[in-house]
């Protein structure tokens, strides 16, 4: 027999395992960009944490602040057109206040990014193979052939067929899902201990993608690494992530443990993705898009930012509205306890 | 099928082979590929991520040629086209790339990269091409004041719909998708995707349409095919294709699939694909996915299977296939004798 299927029930979300010490937390960031009509607040106030071995989905509408909020950890905005607020603490050392040396040691070392878009994260004029070595040698005290050995064991961990043949290539000749492997690859390759996953695997199938996620979630298993998974794939999120956040225009929305948001989320703005999905059933052109569109940066309403478009608002919700915690759930919405008193649970006696 | 056949299909592709690389290390990305899309036809395309399918879409409209075989855009051959004949073609075959950023200059302002394919296609009168390239952003939810920034200053998924505004500019009549929505929220993908329906519906648009998630392709397609590994496994209905896979790599896609689990009503079998992925510098002989299907036998190994028409409209590669839909054929034969009735 050449090839074996194994079959199971679907691994259900992972729970609990994350231990009680904070790796990375974010805390009242603010983020002001610089574009041609001058200064705008595109993050404000995000505060959360991971611990290691955690992984925390992040989710939100398209332009909501995530990649963002990915490179302001990162520190990989140009300090010229971009402004910092806040504290960012990983493994007690306050990122932003770093110097620019200090900070390159622990990018890619200590904390890796996967980044959105592939090409722009890859040098079209190196092979892969070298840029996978560059990385580990840029790290570690090892041979070059050592690091070429420990590049092409990561294209294979990653599903590239004939990684030493693959190794030789050019960006340009890989397809979009290959390079988005060879990122991955490239993230993981030093076993950091903070991996920021920016819609990693966006252009794969869902065969490779499964194999991308037991991949990942395996590394944090193993070696306590805290993933920030940053995507619009609700199912995604469901199997993968301890606990999820959801983003609209700048601010985090709502967030808990990813079980209970889902069968009960609180928000209005989340309820609605989640009638947004596509699925078979449903007729043609008839998909339950969030009617209205998120407001400019520029002209964001004082009160809810979700006002506008919210099919529950009130003339009170043009009001301010804070970040409530209760328990381990987090709300920032006017109406959410009357809300959830109306709103049938999802799936019974899931909280 | 009531759509094929009566008129001239918008695009068809005829034993189409793409090649890439010297002798040593070529690359067959898209190996012998046949299909039609009818006028105002979804064709959705699903398959492995390297299996040639965004190699598929750049041949299909010309941007590439083909090493063997025929590409027909209505009854136009596209590459026995002048140099000016294709410029004036190209405006009705339009390509939206899986790269954003393929599409943009980094120095011009979104708006004016959205104006350029007007300008070089020489339509309307300058006010005219920024009033409809302002009104194109608006229809993809970017406001004026999105249009005026540069790409780098948008979010991935902005860039995404920028692309789609800028391939609607010059009306065309065949648009290739190449993983469009993949950066999009659930909610505005919903919205992208209730739009391109509405341009099949009122414009009778048809679509090249290449996604790996497959709620998606199937919610939005008419028919799909399945590729792996530069050939097409099985085409079909998407409905059909979805809820009775008759070919074991569109079973195991669909298998993989994940769904939330607070929707889950019963635990779904997963097929976890084992063994060895090939390369596509040395694809396998035989069957090309002999090496991981849970099906395959001897055979497999050494001979290919044909592909064959098993019930109307469906078309499978695989030498179990009849075995495949036996499966979703009742006891009894009661509906056999149905569906071999439609023959
Ligand atoms: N240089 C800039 N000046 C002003 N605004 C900017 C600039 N760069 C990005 N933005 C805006 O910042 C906001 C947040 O962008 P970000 O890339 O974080 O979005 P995102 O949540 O990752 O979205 P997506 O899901 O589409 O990738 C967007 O509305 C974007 O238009
Ligand atoms: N310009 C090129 N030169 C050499 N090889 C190429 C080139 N473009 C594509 N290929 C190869 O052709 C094969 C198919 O690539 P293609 O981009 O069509 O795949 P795809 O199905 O679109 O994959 P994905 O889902 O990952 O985008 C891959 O093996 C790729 O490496
Ligand atoms: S505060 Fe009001 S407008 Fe905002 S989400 Fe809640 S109900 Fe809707
Ligand atoms: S021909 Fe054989 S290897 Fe190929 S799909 Fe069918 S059973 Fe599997
Ligand atoms: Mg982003
Ligand atoms: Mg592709």
């Amino acid at each position: 027999m050449s090839a074996t299927a194994a079959k199971g029930p679907v691994a259900g979300p992972e729970t609990g395992m994350a231990t009680d010490k904070v790796l990375l937390s974010v805390e009242d960031l603010k983020l002001d960009l610089r574009d041609e009509n001058g200064w705008v607040r595109v993050l404000d106030g995000v505060s959360f944490d991971i611990r290691p071995k955690e992984t925390l989905g992040v989710v939100g509408e398209s332009g909501c602040g995530k990649s963002m909020t990915a490179l302001s950890i990162m520190q990989l905005l140009p300090p010229r057109s971009a402004r910092t607020e806040g504290r960012i603490n990983f493994a007690g050392r306050d990122l932003l206040s770093l110097s620019r040396r200090q900070m390159s040691r622990i990018r890619g070392r200590n904390i890796s990014m996967i980044f959105q878009e592939p090409m722009s994260a890859l040098d079209p004029v190196f092979t892969v193979g070298a840029q996978i070595r560059e990385t580990v040698q840029c790290h570690f005290d090892v041979s070059k052939r050592e690091a070429d050995e420990r590049a092409i064991d990561a294209l294979d961990s990653v599903g590239i067929a004939a990684p030493r043949q693959v190794a030789q290539l050019y960006p340009m000749s890989l397809s979009g899902g290959m390079r988005q492997r060879v990122m991955i690859a490239m993230a993981l390759v030093c076993e950091p201990d903070l991996i920021i996953a920016d819609e990693p695997t966006t252009a794969l199938d869902v065969t490779i993608q499964s194999q991308i996620m037991d991949l990942l979630l395996n590394l944090s298993q193993k070696r306590g690494t805290a993933i920030l998974f940053i995507t619009h794939n609700l199912a995604l999120v469901s199997q993968n992530c301890d606990r999820m956040i959801t983003m609209y225009g700048g601010q985090i929305i709502e967030g808990g443990p990813v079980s209970e948001v889902l069968a009960r989320p609180l928000h209005p703005y989340t309820t609605g993705l989640l009638h947004s999905i596509p699925d078979a059933g449903r007729a043609r052109g008839t998909l339950n898009a969030i009617p209205g569109r998120v407001p400019s940066l520029r002209a964001m309403p004082p009160g809810c930012r979700f006002e506008p478009r919210c099919p529950h608002a009130t003339a009170h919700c043009t009001q301010a509205v804070a970040l409530e915690r209760i328990a381990e759930r987090q709300i920032r919405c006017h109406r959410w306890q009357e809300l959830a008193g109306s709103a049938a649970p999802m799936t019974a006696g899931a909280l | 099928m009531t759509m094929a056949g009566v008129d001239v299909p918008a695009l068809s592709v005829q034993d189409m082979t793409v090649s890439f690389g010297r002798t040593r290390t070529i690359v067959r990305a898209v190996d012998g590929v046949s299909f039609s899309v009818a006028p105002g036809e979804i064709f959705g395309i699903i398959g492995e991520s390297g299996s040639g399918k965004s190699t598929l879409g750049r041949a299909a409209v010309g941007m590439i040629t083909p090493s063997a075989g025929a590409v027909r855009h209505g009854d136009v051959d596209p590459f026995a086209l002048s140099r000016a004949q294709m410029n004036a073609h190209r405006r009705k075959y339009q390509i939206i790339a899986q790269d954003p950023n393929a599409a943009f200059n980094p120095r011009m302002t979104i708006l004016e990269s959205v104006i350029e394919p007007m300008a070089i296609a020489r339509t309307g009168t300058r006010a005219e091409r920024r009033a409809r390239a302002l009104e194109m952003l608006d229809t993809v939810a970017l406001s004026p004041e999105m249009a005026m920034r540069y790409p780098h200053e948008l979010s991935g998924g902005q860039k995404q719909r920028a692309n789609i505004a800028r391939a609607l500019v010059l009306d065309p009549e065949v648009l290739v998708c190449d993983e469009v929505v993949a950066a999009l929220d659930v909610s505005i993908q919903a919205d992208m995707l209730n739009l391109f329906w509405r341009l099949k519906r009122d414009f009778n648009l048809t679509y090249l349409f290449i996604s790996h998630d497959l709620n998606v392709v199937s919610h939005i397609s008419d028919r799909v095919a399945v590729m792996y590994f530069g050939k097409i496994m099985e085409i079909g209905p998407a409905d059909d294709v979805m809820n009775r896979p008759l070919h074991p790599y569109s079973e195991a896609l669909r298998s993989a699939e994940p769904e939330i689990a607070a929707y889950e009503q019963r635990a779904r079998e997963r097929i976890i694909l084992q063994g060895e992925i090939p390369s596509a510098l040395n694809p396998p002989a035989g069957c090309r996915f002999h090496t991981r299907c849970p099906r395959a036998v001897d055979l497999c190994a050494s001979n290919e299977p044909d592909q064959r028409e098993l019930i109307p409209g469906r078309f499978v590669a695989c030498h179990f296939a009849e075995e495949m839909l036996a499966r979703f054929l009742p006891v009894g034969g009661g509906q056999e004798a149905e569906c071999v009735s439609q023959e």
